[in-house]
């Protein structure tokens, strides 16, 4: 019985589709993940701005993010924007522009909130020493703030890995979607395969969701030096 | 105070931005319903966008190498065949229960063949052409003592699992049948093979096809209660495709091309006897 179980993954190309869609998982992810940090990063800064109205639009970027669902987003993108706009946007490219929006208004918050977080008199001896504003950064708040945002950081990218499960209802076939293919597939001779898939894709899971965390730890420990 | 004044502000300019971006988008659908999605434009693109199941199991499916199967999918290729000259122009989008209406409705398929039941509220979104298949309750019981009627069921009791069309119908047609109620599909089987109740009340396509894999139970009683339908939908509107299919059933109904893809794709899980109790040739239900 379980031996045929895992027969199912070896079953003509099911494993080659299982990888294949680890690889749209993992292209939505780290594609947002990448250009999400970026400019999260960037918005974070400008976020600490003294200006209310910079503060009011950041903070409302961010809650409409925060307070409408993930799945919600993408099914305004998917199904509303392109047809109101008319243009052709295939499912993955939209999950991308999605996780991307979330990646930088959740990032920038991060950012923001380690910023702020840091004793005003960093700064104010930085400006003492006569750093200009671009040197203050470059020197002092973001080396120090990279510390404290490494957690939340790393906490938002695998949050963001296991929310790409959400892209099979605007039509993209990620890898659970793929696992359940399998498992209906063969539904009536391997009653276990349900098993045997989930557990090969929560393997999958673990693998690329696990570097990250052991890269955060790593980081953390060389910049506590 | 102030605080929660600025929360609520924010939650409210949200609110007010997202009904302006779905309001966009509903606008937008009206008025390109106008252009539907004719013959024309489906031939000078080459290709029929079919939007099916791929884990649904017989009906839409992909086999161990990826491909499209199953019986929608065996129709759906015949139809690319017929229109298009040829079975692989016809590009399957792979469609989830929950989106089905919205792939029509922002135009992303042409037509949806991934076991779309009619009914009321899906016909005020989409445009059904005529059938091709048909679902009903089906009663599955020992064949030592078998059900072949409701009136058999008097005094007995029915297995059926909670939230399903067979509780609704039975409690609201036949009070008198008593039910034992169960929370998981899987579990309704079970007590039936244990002799907790006389019969299992369900969907027929799946007694049918339990019954096929499981000697020593017939079903009794293929066809109970409101029949329900299965059927392509196009969108709203799209007279010409919807012309042209009801127009392909009536001329596959001559060929028996419907009972042709059951024998290819359905033969299996449902057994040589229910053909005609799933099947509807030629898009009328006789």
């Amino acid at each position: 019985m379980q031996n045929l179980g895992i027969k199912v993954l070896f079953q003509g190309m099911n494993l080659q589709r299982l990888i294949q869609g680890l690889g749209v998982t993992g292209r939505i992810a780290f594609t947002s993940i990448i250009i999400g940090s970026i400019f999260g990063m960037l918005l974070g800064i400008v976020w600490t701005s003294k200006s209310k109205i910079i503060k009011f639009l950041c903070r409302l970027y961010l809650e409409v993010f925060r307070i409408i669902p993930i799945l919600v987003w993408l099914f305004i993108m998917y199904f509303g924007v392109t047809t109101a706009l008319n243009v052709d946007l295939s499912g993955e490219t939209v999950a991308i522009i999605v996780f991307t929006l979330w990646g930088i208004a959740e990032m920038a918050d991060i950012v923001r909130g380690s910023l702020e977080s840091l004793p005003r008199h960093q700064i104010e001896s930085g400006k003492a020493i006569g750093l200009s504003n671009l040197g203050l950064y470059r020197y002092i708040l973001i080396p120090q703030a990279a510390r404290r945002m490494l957690p939340g950081a790393i906490n938002l990218a695998t949050r963001m890995i296991k929310t790409t499960s959400l892209v099979v209802l605007i039509g993209v076939v990620d890898v659970i979607k793929v696992g359940q293919q399998i498992i209906e597939l063969s539904r009536i001779e391997v009653p276990t395969a349900s098993f045997w898939v989930y557990g090969f894709v929560f393997i999958l899971y673990f693998i690329i969701c696990y570097p990250l965390s052991k890269l955060s730890k790593k980081l953390e420990a060389k910049w506590s030096d | 105070m102030k605080r929660h004044n600025k929360i609520l502000v924010f939650l409210i300019i949200a609110a007010l931005a997202v009904g302006v971006l779905t309001g966009c988008a509903r606008n937008a659908d009206e008025v390109s319903t106008g252009k539907t999605n004719s013959i024309e434009e489906i031939k000078k693109r080459g290709t029929i966008r079919i939007g099916v199941f791929s884990d649904k199991n017989p009906f839409g499916y992909l086999d161990e190498n990826g491909e499209n199967q199953g019986f929608d999918v065996y129709i759906a290729r015949r139809f690319a065949k017929d229109l298009l000259g040829d079975e692989s122009k016809v590009e399957f989008i792979l469609v989830d229960a929950a989106s089905r209406v919205a792939f029509l409705e922002s135009n992303k398929v042409d037509i949806i063949m991934a076991n779309f039941t009619v009914t009321d509220e899906r016909k005020e979104k989409v445009d059904f052409a005529n059938p091709y298949m048909k679902v009903s309750l089906g009663v599955v019981s020992p064949e030592s003592a078998p059900i072949n009627s409701i009136e058999d069921l008097e005094g007995k009791k029915a297995i059926i699992a909670k939230g399903t069309t067979a509780e609704t119908y039975l409690t609201k047609n036949h009070p008198e049948i008593v039910e034992l109620k169960f929370d998981q599909y899987t579990e309704i089987f079970e007590a039936l093979k244990d002799g907790r109740g006389a019969a299992i009340v369900n969907d027929n396509t799946e007694v049918i096809a339990w019954a096929n894999q499981n000697p020593g139970f017939v079903v009794g009683i293929p066809n109970l209660g409101d029949q329900d339908t299965i059927a392509p939908a196009v969108r709203k509107g799209n007279q010409e495709l919807l012309d042209w299919i009801n127009n392909e059933l009536t001329e596959l109904g001559k060929e028996n091309f419907v009972h042709e893809a059951y024998d290819e794709t359905l033969l299996d899980v449902y057994g040589e006897n229910f053909r005609e109790e799933l099947v509807i040739e030629g898009g009328i239900i006789e």
